[in-house]
């Protein structure tokens, strides 16, 4: 049921919308990740400044 | 080292998901009944997919944990469980959106494949509160591997009973299939290994995160620094 016709339904805009969703689902991840990211770095810069144990 | 490899898995992960999407839309033929939005499929399918078979990889970690007893497999079963929701809240978005432009509903409640595939999303929704609700770590680990081996079993099974079922308004595309064109079958395959990529980079990637978290949780109680607790019920 394929076909090239000039009568097929415009559904572009819905289209759009689900791959947005796609892509923004992954920046919400990415964004969090990075987030946790600069926690890691925070307390890694805070144990490098930590003195040893004698 | 989870890490390691995560560069060229990435790449291919790029290269297979925007390979998947330019093929879908420059390459696939326009389908004569839903125009336009079949490009949905090329998302929405290999993405519903991936989320289930996480979901079963979730349990299948969970079995070694239990057997082995090591804390690993049930880190690598919450994350694998953690990516597939986010998956999941895809699935349900873009299903709905497809929903919308081919039936003129948002929802269907007496769709069997819809229906099923919320309940499976809303039982993982409890795995998290679960975990959070236990404060011992062993039997956190313990409970929530019972918890993932009894819901992995149960998404097949959900599936298939879901597949006999004689009503239908959803789509069975992979039943269905014997007027679909070849272009249509090789643009579906490419995006789902690239969603199958996409699972495993970001499973590895947030696995990795959660190790070198877990290695600076050690090195704090080495040097004896107060170690102040996350928030996630992430098993450390």
């Amino acid at each position: 049921m394929i076909l090239g016709a000039d009568t097929l339904p415009d559904n572009g805009g819905y289209v759009a919308a689900a791959y947005l969703v796609f892509l923004v689902l992954l920046l919400v991840y990415f964004v969090i990740m990075a987030v946790r990211l600069s926690r890691v770095e925070r307390e890694l810069v805070a144990l490098n400044e930590e003195e040893p144990p004698a | 080292m989870y890490g390691k490899g995560l560069r060229t898995l990435s790449i291919a992960t790029l290269v297979f998901i925007a390979g998947a999407f330019a093929l879908g839309f420059f390459y696939a033929p326009m389908d004569a009944d839903q125009g336009a939005m079949q490009k949905i499929f090329y998302l929405h399918v290999p993405m519903a997919i991936v989320a289930l078979c996480g979901f079963v990889a979730g349990g299948i970690f969970a079995i070694q944990h239990l057997r082995t007893g090591d804390r690993r497999h049930d880190l690598r079963s919450y994350v694998a469980i953690h990516m597939s929701l986010i998956l999941g809240i895809g699935v349900l978005l873009t299903g709905s959106i497809w929903a919308k432009a081919a039936w003129g509903h948002w929802w269907l409640w007496d769709e069997p494949m819809l229906v099923s595939f919320l309940i499976v999303f809303l039982l993982y929704a409890c795995y998290q509160p679960l975990r959070f609700a236990i404060e011992d770590p062993e039997r956190q680990a313990r409970y929530a591997s019972v918890f993932a081996i009894v819901a992995g079993a149960f998404v097949p099974l959900n599936f298939a009973v879901v597949r006999m079922a004689q009503e239908k308004t959803h789509p069975r595309v992979l039943q269905d299939s014997d007027n679909l064109p070849g272009e249509v079958w090789l643009v579906f395959f490419v995006a789902l290994i690239g969603m199958t990529l996409l699972f495993i980079t970001l499973w590895r990637f947030e696995m990795a995160a959660k190790n070198t978290r877990g290695q600076i949780r050690k090195l704090q109680r080495r040097l004896g620094v107060d170690v102040v607790a996350g928030r996630s019920a992430a098993p450390q």
